[in-house]
């Protein structure tokens, strides 16, 4: 959908309407949100009713932007995963008691969601998922691990995918539920990584029992309610302000170090391009209106996390022997207010940068694939059950 | 993309493809001068490509790069041999940048209506793309001036109508035109790695020659028309990359090795990838490369030189990938891939290395 002078005036008149009857000085930050999630301005292309105006996507910036000027609270940052992609999930396949249900709660940031997809044996295949979850009467028994979580310390619901048939191929059995993460039998644990601090969780679910009312979508139809996820999952990628990041620090290292770090003038200015480049094309495909998230993304992501990686090691060059030191190595968990890491823990951070949201390899296999229209990888396990597939 | 750009990137390709088949293109790299007249005349007279970026006030249409961009790009896919790239991204430019309103008029209507052919004389013995390279020299007796040195890589000199040549006095640079067949202005075309563009060395013994613009005053201009003329040169490099990938693709869908097509291993698959991001990225240099011309921002030669480092890159990197994928008929003299694969090393180094650039991006930083 294209927007229109028309769309964009009514957006703006709400917008000021909304600013007049709840003066941003002196309204609670929560009564805001309310009156802004009342007046069609928290998802403005969803429906009337459900926090939308039924106008284009395209316009949710325009709404934040101007918020942003008069000052306004913005709750996204602290619950983009429940914004960016379990809300449009929710609208796209919940029902009307789920809506209502979940929607307001999630813009007013009082209900925080996870996304509880990967598993330890299914990464970058992740319809090969093993969590099962077996109906019971009332509803559904689940017994599961989850991985690479994040925020789940925080959240009050998770994105499951779970299978429920496991005697079809592995697309076909799944599906999907938003669980309450204070059921019993739900456990949250740290996930430690290699640079000492825990910024994701493994998720334990051992019996735990989720109502049939907070199942989403039908039965076996997860795997396209999850992609309705991850597609937005992409937007949320796309749209994340982006600097020039590992080639900013590195200029300014080399500036800092002076003569003995000469030698690495041409690696400075080679990261500071392809930052600069990778910026363009992104913020091209961004702006460039009617654009769903396709596979060209694929080369963002493939770009960036080349450019964090040598970035990265530039930096480490570039501060030559500090780097045989570590600030700490002390276990924390990820928050929000943690102060910014240094070049090194950036250095270790970026090994991730081509693994998650789809590896490298991954991504390639996509670009040559649907972009390049080359043949598709065999896939031996197309028509093959579940509980047939080998695994390990 | 805007429809007019479209259309026009269409009626270019429809032309190239019948006016430049490879049958043509190996042809004219074994020409003596190296293009088809004939089909220079119809790109003047049937789609007005020489004069599309130049004023309508010298007898253009007033188009500007966007356009020009567009035109470049269909010739690198092309690999089309004429005087076009050195006549319209150099001496054209060289011409409006040099202020020198009675040289224009007196030349630029000449090179939009397909008349004259035009090159700009700049790097020397000692090679380089900076104004430190230029040591010709010129001395004035009353009214004329003459020049002395010697140019290398001189691009289509030998079928040049004039030849803009970069030269010192006791001002400085300068820039002056020596027509064609003037005494004292000997032209030898030099086995060229690149066969279908034609490079001469120019021997300057007293030619007489005009002075365009103000003595001295030629530092600025020149430094612009070798940025125009990078961005062009860039947006040529896109389009050969573009074609060099379309070619690889099909070939990896084409070729049955092991009872699979081979585009059907992660090896291949991987490598044209990768060879796909060069593509858009380069595109995404040129796009930002224009787009600072059009809109005449400060960023103009901090965005060619990106973008002449990036497409120098990406187009060697993705002709070295095409030869390596299509094995070994990639590397017969009979098979595009090689023609490509020269112009994509020749381009490397005109108007500037990639390494040269990088250094220019560098000082635009302040490191």
């Amino acid at each position: 959908m294209s927007v229109t002078d028309q769309d964009a005036e009514t957006v703006d008149a709400a917008i000021e309407a909304l600013l007049l009857t709840n003066p941003v000085a002196t309204t609670e930050p929560r009564d805001f949100l309310a009156a802004q999630f009342d007046a069609g301005l928290a998802w403005v292309d969803f429906p009337k009713g459900n926090g939308g105006l039924g106008l284009p996507r395209e316009l949710r910036d325009r709404v934040f932007k101007r918020l942003e000027q008069a000052g306004a609270p913005d709750g996204r940052a602290a619950n983009r995963l429940a914004y960016s992609m379990a809300a449009p999930t929710l609208l796209a396949w919940g029902t009307r008691e789920q809506h209502e249900r979940h929607l307001r709660p999630i813009f007013l940031g009082e209900e925080r969601w996870c996304q509880l997809f990967s598993e330890p044996g299914a990464g970058s295949d992740l319809a090969a998922i093993g969590t099962r979850a077996v109906r019971v009467d009332d509803g559904w028994l689940v017994n599961g691990q989850k991985v690479w979580t994040s925020m789940a310390n925080v959240s009050q619901v998770g994105m499951l995918l779970a299978r429920t048939d496991p005697e079809v191929p592995k697309h076909r059995g799944l599906t999907y539920f938003a669980l309450d993460l204070s059921t019993p039998g739900v456990e949250v644990r740290p996930l430690r990584q290699m640079t000492g601090e825990a910024e994701f969780y493994e998720v334990y679910l051992t019996d735990v029992h989720i109502p049939d009312s907070a199942r989403i979508g039908q039965v076996s139809e997860g795997w396209k309610v999850a992609m309705a996820t991850l597609m937005n999952e992409r937007t949320m990628f796309g749209t994340k302000s982006m600097d020039l990041g590992p080639a900013e620090i590195a200029l300014q290292l080399y500036r800092e170090r002076g003569e003995r770090v000469r030698h690495l003038r041409p690696r400075v200015i080679d990261a500071w391009i392809q930052a600069r480049l990778l910026v363009s094309f992104a913020s091209r495909r961004v702006h460039n209106p009617g654009s769903s998230p396709g596979p060209e993304n694929s080369i963002s992501k493939i770009g960036f996390a080349l450019l964090n990686q040598r970035g990265y090691e530039l930096c480490l060059d570039l501060i030559g022997d500090e780097s045989l030191l570590y600030e700490s190595y002390a276990m924390r968990e990820y928050s929000l207010d943690a102060p910014e890491p240094d070049v090194r823990t950036r250095f270790l951070r970026s090994r991730a940068n081509s693994i998650e949201g789809g590896t490298t390899e991954i991504m390639r296999t996509i670009l040559a694939e649907r972009v390049l229209g080359l043949p598709a990888e065999p896939r031996v396990d197309k028509d093959v059950p579940y509980s047939r597939i080998p695994r390990g | 993309m805007p429809t007019e750009h479209e259309e026009l990137r269409q009626t270019v390709r429809l032309f190239l493809q019948r006016q430049s088949p490879e049958p043509e293109v190996r042809r004219l790299m074994d020409d003596r001068a190296g293009y088809d007249a004939p089909v220079w005349a119809r790109m003047a007279e049937e789609i007005g490509l020489q004069g599309l970026a130049i004023p309508e006030d010298f007898g253009g249409s007033g188009f500007g790069y966007p356009e020009l961009g567009i035109v470049f790009e269909e010739l690198g896919r092309a690999l089309l041999p004429s005087p076009f790239f050195t006549t319209v991204a150099l001496a054209a430019n060289a011409l409006l940048e040099s202020g020198d309103r009675e040289a224009m008029l007196d030349y630029l209507p000449g090179i939009a209506s397909g008349e004259t052919i035009a090159t700009v004389a700049f790097s020397e013995d000692s090679g380089g793309w900076d104004l430190d390279a230029v040591h010709a020299r010129a001395s004035r007796s009353g009214e004329t001036w003459h020049l002395n040195g010697v140019k290398r890589y001189v691009l289509d000199a030998h079928v040049a109508d004039v030849v803009l040549i970069a030269a010192r006095t006791d001002a400085g640079i300068s820039l002056f035109a020596v027509e064609r067949d003037a005494p004292g202005m000997s032209i030898e075309v030099e086995a060229s790695l690149d066969q279908t563009r034609k490079l001469a060395r120019i021997t300057l013994d007293q030619p007489a020659a005009r002075l365009i613009g103000t003595e001295g005053d030629a530092g600025h201009g020149l430094r612009r028309t070798l940025r125009l003329g990078a961005v062009a040169l860039a947006a040529e490099q896109l389009g050969g990359a573009e074609r060099m990938l379309e070619m690889t693709v099909e070939y990896a869908k084409q070729r049955y090795q092991f009872g699979r097509q081979i585009g059907s291993f992660q090896a291949v698959k991987h490598k044209l990838a990768d060879m796909l991001v060069e593509v858009e990225l380069a595109r995404c240099a040129v796009t930002d490369a224009i787009r600072s011309i059009a809109d005449d921002t400060e960023e103009i030669e901090l965005n060619a030189s990106v973008a002449k480092a990036t497409c120098s890159d990406a187009y060697f990197a993705v002709a070295a990938g095409a030869l390596q994928l299509h094995g070994g008929i990639g590397f017969t003299w009979e098979h595009p891939a090689h023609l490509y694969f020269k112009r994509a090393t020749s381009d490397r180094f005109l108007l500037g290395t990639p390494d040269f650039h990088r250094d220019l991006v560098g000082a635009a930083l302040g490191i």
